[in-house]
């Protein structure tokens, strides 16, 4: 009993020790070194300054930009420091006025664009940092920005179906864009148009 | 479903059943204490280990000094995880200053990652330290998964044994799985995560400035920072400005490679795998979603080589995956259908080359529908836990088969070690109850089974039926239960039917509207945790020594062969029974309420 009690302090120690502290030493050093855009996360520089992470998303409701997913973070949405899903049920009245306010946000910016709203538009992402809309969802957007911006709806097209990134491999996960860096590219092009 | 929903998981059942048969023959040789390869690095780590430890690997056990060494271990790691969490305020690598943790979260935490369950009462960004994520939560993550593992090992070992009356050392079996099977296959998967962009930083959290402020309603806050009134008593509320964002970062990816392998599931972030710096890009989907069943699927084949029958591994992995991948297409198609209320409101959710379409509440844009449910079902069929969508916000019936998955025993797969451990228990029931429609004795492996294995295997059934049912009955009666509550209607029973199912069966997902960070839940639930895995490993191990001591008989003319098309199909008939009988009333209540509710 006594022996087996030592044998579990001391085992337990240098587990510790060794996948406590060595292993994700060894993995920090190596990813530093090989991978250090990614390990470091994924930063935008934008004219030498950090604009973001291409992989976390920001808020934008500004008509003249793409809108991402709705965020359920609180107390403000795609807040950085605490990631959170909505947990809404199917089911919950909340979830159907929720997506109602949505709806009627993202027709009262478009107001004559009656296609059908794509479902990723108008509900919440499970990280609430989603960095990305469907293909379909940006597409919807095209003509508010392009009006708003005074761009031709097909320089804006065009910018998505460049920015569309497509499964891996052709086989894999879903088709997206990244909102961030649409933004990114579009202030980009409307500075160079003026 | 789409053809794509199908192309995905062909792909992803492929790539699984490849790998699955040569590292179940490499973790077979560790345990029997083969020369492997790595052993000409790792040798004299394995002997360093046991030098100072002062552990002797040859010495053997009988299953009850096993048992002790099993528990006696992990409360150690129970205690060092919840000082380290209530003393994190004072120890280094703690960049964002977290305060120590409240002793019911700590208590709750400390169950959860030592019975590999790795439920999360706490948002990791938020709650804890580096050194705690590092020197607590992985390491537990490791040595839980190892002792899961030495635990099956030592099962098989009684199958396998003639009249002996040991089943192993506990220690050897540990380091073994530790230092052979899941730090060789964490290394390798840390590097491809990152490559993904997962982040590995020691660094404290980064600020980057927004390309659009961010406007909203907050609370409006006096100089000393408590809320202001308005004259009808209501808080004060203002428009606030937002800025900056915080990027969080951390060790993550060298925790989430073996959160996913070890089937802990617990992330590095509070959103699990659905958070872009845990889970990037599809490609990193995929290996995760791999991880969650590499290790209990290569198992199967583990235990055909010990018992020197691959057949037998073969019939086990054939029953497994013939109730995950209906589970899985079912879930597939409820949650693509999507849900009829956002129809109502004009919504496009037909899947189409433009989108995924289906349920998206909850879920990411890069995995879209299928590589959510693929992931749900994997999940909740081994004993992970993990999330890359929300099962809380899932349409009624795409929720009810991660739910009844948990709720069958995680034996579909199940944790590493603990799965299959469980499925062998199954097997043992399955003969028996053969064994009584022809009246013959039943045997398996050689191994007569008798009145005290069926003790044993319906004591494990019931303990973790009870303490599922009993944890729900009390939940849902009590004032301090339905206050964690966070849907209305049969939603909400299901998210505490859900969370004591989770516990009991050590799995860790879990429908995370229920507020569980709570004295009422952490407390509860850390109960069904523990005893949801210990009185299931002793009477394991009870059978594996019981069995060990037996004779093997030569299989005879009435021997029921169990590596059979007929045994697999009887051995799934008898799971479904045994788990429909115990849990299909809950299910009426909660999922299946809720899904006639939606009219369709």
């Amino acid at each position: 009993m006594i022996k087996t009690i030592r044998i579990s302090c001391i085992a337990l120690l240098v587990f510790t020790l060794f996948t406590g502290f060595v292993y994700p030493a060894l993995v920090t050093g190596i990813a530093q070194l090989i991978f250090p855009y990614q390990a470091n996360g994924s930063i935008i520089v934008k004219d030498g300054r950090a604009a973001g992470s291409a992989l976390i998303g920001q808020q934008f409701d500004d008509p003249k930009y793409f809108w991402g997913r709705p965020s359920a973070t609180t107390p403000y949405p795609y807040n950085g420091g605490s990631s959170s899903g909505s947990n809404l049920g199917p089911n919950n009245p909340e979830l159907t006025k929720a997506v109602r306010c949505r709806i009627d946000a993202l027709r009262a910016a478009d107001p004559g664009n009656a296609s059908p709203i794509p479902v990723d538009l108008v509900t919440a992402s499970g990280s609430g940092l989603d960095p990305h809309i469907s293909p379909a969802a940006a597409e919807y957007q095209v003509r508010r920005v392009a009006g708003v911006r005074g761009m031709g709806e097909a320089e804006v097209g065009s910018l998505v179906k460049s920015m569309t990134e497509g499964r891996w491999l052709g086989l894999l996960g879903e088709p997206v864009v990244n909102v961030l860096r649409i933004n990114i590219a579009l202030d980009k092009l409307s500075r160079k148009g003026t | 479903m789409t053809a794509n929903d199908i192309f995905q998981m062909v792909i992803y059942f492929g790539a699984l059943l490849l790998l699955a048969k040569p590292l179940g023959i490499y973790m077979a040789r560790i345990y029997e204490g083969e020369q492997v390869p790595p052993a000409r690095i790792l040798g004299p780590l394995e002997r360093a280990f046991y030098r100072i430890c002062g552990i002797h690997p040859d010495e053997e056990m009988d299953w009850r000094q096993y048992a002790a060494a099993v528990i006696i271990f992990s409360a150690a790691g129970m205690i060092v995880l919840y000082l380290l969490q209530r003393l994190q305020g004072g120890l280094p690598l703690n960049p964002q200053r977290f305060p120590g943790v409240p002793p019911d979260l700590a208590f709750n935490t400390a169950v959860s990652f030592v019975t590999n369950t790795d439920w999360q009462d706490y948002g990791g960004e938020t709650t804890m330290s580096y050194l705690t994520q590092m020197a607590g939560l992985a390491v537990q993550n490791f040595v839980s998964a190892a002792a899961g593992m030495a635990v099956l090992v030592a099962l098989i070992r009684g199958f396998k044994r003639n009249s002996a009356g040991t089943i192993g050392n506990f220690w050897a079996d540990l380091t073994r799985g530790v230092l052979y099977i899941l730090i060789p296959l964490s290394v390798v998967y840390s590097l491809l995560l990152v490559s993904q962009g997962v982040v590995q930083s020691y660094s404290g959290y980064k600020r980057v400035e927004l390309s659009q402020p961010v406007i909203y309603d907050a609370v409006k806050l006096d100089g000393k920072g408590g809320p202001v009134s308005s004259p009808d008593g209501s808080p004060l509320r203002e428009k606030t400005g937002v800025k900056e964002q915080i990027i969080p970062l951390g060790p993550a990816a060298s925790q989430i490679a073996i959160k996913q392998l070890g089937t802990n599931g617990g992330g590095f972030f509070n959103v699990n795998s659905a958070h872009p710096f845990e889970n990037p890009t599809p490609l990193s989907n995929f290996f995760e979603v791999l991880a969650v069943l590499l290790i209990p699927a290569a198992l199967c084949a583990t235990f055909g080589k010990m018992v020197g029958d691959m057949r037998q591994g073969r019939a086990l992995l054939a029953a497994m995956l013939l109730v995950l991948v209906t589970m899985t297409a079912l879930c597939t198609w409820s949650e693509q259908r999507g849900n009829p209320r956002l129809a109502a409101l004009g919504v496009n959710q037909t899947a189409g080359s433009l989108q995924a379409g289906g349920n998206m509440e909850g879920k990411e844009a890069r995995f879209g529908i299928v590589n959510s449910t693929i992931w749900a079902a994997a999940t909740t069929a081994a004993s992970n836990g993990s999330v890359n969508s929300m099962h809380d916000s899932y349409t009624p019936l795409g929720g009810l088969f991660p739910l009844l998955l948990i709720q069958l025993g995680e034996i579909i797969f199940g944790g590493v070690g603990s799965g299959l451990y469980g499925m062998l228990l199954f097997a043992v029931i399955t003969v028996f109850v053969a064994g009584l429609m022809v009246g013959r004795t039943p045997e398996y492996l050689g191994k007569k089974i008798e009145m005290f294995e069926m003790k044993m295997a319906a004591l494990v059934i019931l303990i973790v039926n009870a303490l599922v049912k009993v944890g729900t009955a009390i939940g849902v009666s009590t004032a301090a239960g339905v206050a964690g509550i966070s849907n209305p209607g049969p939603h909400g029973f299901s998210e505490i039917l859900y969370a004591f199912s989770s516990a009991a069966n050590n799995n860790g997902s879990a429908f995370a509207g229920l507020n569980g960070n709570t004295v009422f839940y952490n407390t509860a639930l850390g109960i069904a945790m523990f005893f949801g895995r210990f009185w299931v490993i002793i009477p394991v191990l009870a059978i594996a020594g019981s069995l060990a001591k037996k004779k093997q008989v030569p299989p005879s003319l009435g021997t029921l062969p169990t590596h059979t098309p007929l045994f697999v199909a009887f051995l799934v008939g008898v799971i479904l029974i045994v788990g429909a009988l115990s849990f299909m009333p809950s299910l009426a209540l909660g999922p299946i309420a809720e899904q006639l509710m939606t009219g369709r």
